[in-house]
């Protein structure tokens, strides 16, 4: 070897592998602090939901709810809104990569002697950090409006948690997409196509007990519903679960749900980005 | 001589749709200095540094980059390589510093050695002034010097520059043409694609004329010229003695002159050399034309890259090896679209 190769470093793989991964991680974090008006836009989405759903639907909605949600809709709409947007912030990994593709910015990376999958790992985990501020958010302004867990703080955290890791699994689903649509306008359009029927026609906004026979076998089982469930149980109690259920029931089956979507869907989306031409 | 640091043979890369972007190319590239790759638009240069980069698998064929076979070990070629591509890879909200920073770490460097040797590249590169300022606030030439101080950050041994300076204005141009010069004395070799005759004759020490995915003619600026045929008459007549100039020239050189309208000029290829020059004027005089300037010259690399690939019909007809020409642009776009 002469003289002028890089110098290589001690680090074992796997060392080399998380230095990666923090090195995009940061990166992306870097630029999301850098654009704060993309920052501002992308936090405000979910706070009009809450106020909207609070302030405009749930007047109509309170008398369908269970008890458990003492009587008020934010109670039973924050858990369902902190599900919905878990899977919503996966939406910066889609377009995220979609614009890394087409400025170059992936062929450079990909002519580096670093670690494929570090590029994809550390745009979803750098999502799941921006989702936790978002999460944390939406808590604060629901607890201004008068949302109050029925059960304890550590239910709180337990379904922040839960929701983080669902939403992080729901990433690699998006990251895909955005490997494979490209354009970054087109991806926002994908990515509203999974988003949004998944979360109304689960137990988000309304219980799935109230929308017609056909729809309910779906609504009542989809990932959306299991994991609004599961956090909504969290922080209210066994009382806000249709009947027959139970909290840790949920909590594992949206567990399971999340870590079947990363099984299936990181592998997928590694596979795509070794094979992605620019 | 030294073992090749690129070594190509018969590589072959197809695209949907059956297009041969590289149709059994094969290369030897010499350690050291900066070797030009020349073709028109979709002659298989940016595929061939893309399977080179190992961003492209080759589908026949086989290549070696500093020893290293690119479908064997493409780990091992990225860790001795650096490229810039066709627009500059970098990122706009994070500062100078932080983008060459970014590639340095990715190369492997500890947090410590990648921040002196972003120093040392930017410093190199003249951008240190600007390392802290966000990219977005830079200029298009600023730009491409960033990307090129980036792809140097892990001392590579063979840098790839596609286009390196494809849309810039001719100020920046020449500073960027400056910096790849100076890079030769570190001992890196530069492989640089590039559509702009007089940044390859200015720049590569040696020149690959490529078309339709196949070498066409190899050599130093100075060697393709002679190739090509020795030297051009170049008339310069009044309007009015346009036609009558082209009639009476016809057949001087081995094949009828060539009109240059623009230039005011009529081109015609001299084989003979001064023995041309004294036909063309023995039968100017008996035309009873009186030319404003008459200049026997080299071909200009201009010339013999039309020569060679055939892309334009106004220059003069080369007579030399190697020659190919009717090129289709239909069939060129259409490699172009694949290629991308």
């Amino acid at each position: 070897m002469s003289a002028t190769t890089t110098t290589p470093t001690r680090q074992g793989p796997l060392a080399r592998t998380v230095s990666d991964v923090a090195v995009i991680t940061r990166r992306n974090l870097l630029r999301t602090l850098r654009l704060p008006e993309v920052l501002v836009l992308s936090a405000s989405m979910p706070v009009i939901f809450i106020l909207m759903f609070t302030y405009v639907f749930g007047g109509a909605i309170q008398g369908a709810l269970p008890p458990a949600a003492a009587g008020r809709y934010v109670n039973w709409l924050i858990p369902g809104l902190l599900a919905q947007f878990a899977l919503f912030g996966g939406s910066g990994t889609a377009s995220g990569l979609a614009e890394d593709l087409a400025g170059g910015v992936i062929d450079r990376f990909r002519s580096l002697p670093m670690t494929g999958s570090a590029v994809l790992a550390g745009r979803t985990l750098s999502d799941l950090v921006r989702s936790a501020v978002t999460l944390t958010l939406m808590v604060a302004v629901g607890y201004g409006i008068g949302f109050r867990p029925q059960t304890s703080v550590g239910g709180l955290f337990g379904a922040l948690a839960v929701g983080l890791l669902f939403g992080y699994a729901w990433s690699w689903v998006m990251a895909l997409l955005g490997l494979v649509v490209r354009s970054a306008e087109a991806v926002q359009a994908a990515v509203y196509l999974v988003v949004f029927p998944l979360a109304f026609t689960s137990s988000v906004f309304v219980p799935t007990q109230t929308m017609p026979a056909w729809l309910q076998p779906f609504a009542a089982n989809q990932p959306v519903t299991v994991a609004t469930n599961a956090l909504r149980s969290l922080v209210l109690g066994q009382g806000a679960l249709p009947p027959g259920q139970t909290v840790t029931g949920q909590v594992a089956l949206a567990l399971l749900w999340a870590a079947a979507i990363t099984a299936i869907f990181a592998p997928l989306t590694v596979r795509a980005y070794r094979r992605t031409l620019s | 001589m030294d073992e090749a640091i690129v070594e190509v043979q018969s590589l072959v890369k197809m695209f949907k749709g059956g297009v041969r972007a590289l149709d059994g190319l094969s290369l030897a590239i010499e350690p050291g200095g900066v070797y030009g790759l020349l073709g028109p638009n979709g002659a298989g240069k940016t595929t061939l540094i893309r399977v080179l980069s190992t961003l492209l698998p080759p589908d026949g064929g086989s290549a070696r980059v500093a020893g290293v076979d690119v479908r064997t070990d493409p780990a091992g070629v990225r860790a001795r390589i650096g490229l810039a591509g066709q627009h500059a890879a970098v990122d706009e909200v994070l500062s100078g510093r932080e983008n060459v920073e970014l590639v340095g770490r990715l190369y492997g460097l500890s947090r410590r050695q990648a921040r002196q040797r972003a120093s040392q590249v930017l410093e190199r590169i003249r951008l240190l002034e600007a390392a802290d300022r966000q990219v977005k606030t830079y200029s298009g030439g600023m730009r491409r010097r960033l990307d090129l101080a980036a792809s140097l950050v892990g001392r590579p041994q063979v840098l790839f520059l596609d286009e390196p300076t494809a849309g810039l204005d001719p100020a920046s141009r020449r500073d960027l043409w400056g910096l790849i010069g100076d890079l030769v004395d570190t001992g890196t070799t530069v492989l640089l694609t590039t559509q702009y005759l007089e940044e390859a004759d200015r720049l590569a020490d040696r020149i690959a004329v490529i078309d339709h995915g196949r070498l066409v003619s190899e050599g130093t600026s100075d060697q393709l010229k002679d190739r090509v045929g020795g030297a051009v008459l170049e008339v310069t007549v009044p309007e009015v003695d346009r036609d009558r100039v082209l009639q009476a020239l016809r057949g001087v050189g081995g094949q009828d002159p060539a009109d240059d309208p623009d230039r005011g000029r009529i081109v015609l290829p001299a084989p003979d050399g001064a023995a041309t020059l004294a036909e063309a004027l023995r039968r100017l005089a008996a035309a009873g034309v009186v030319p404003e300037d008459v200049a026997l010259r080299k071909p200009t690399l201009d010339e013999v890259f039309l020569a060679l690939t055939g892309q334009l019909a106004t220059t003069p007809n080369g007579n030399g090896h190697n020659i190919r020409r009717g090129a289709s642009r239909h069939g060129q776009h259409q490699g172009e679209r694949a290629a991308r």
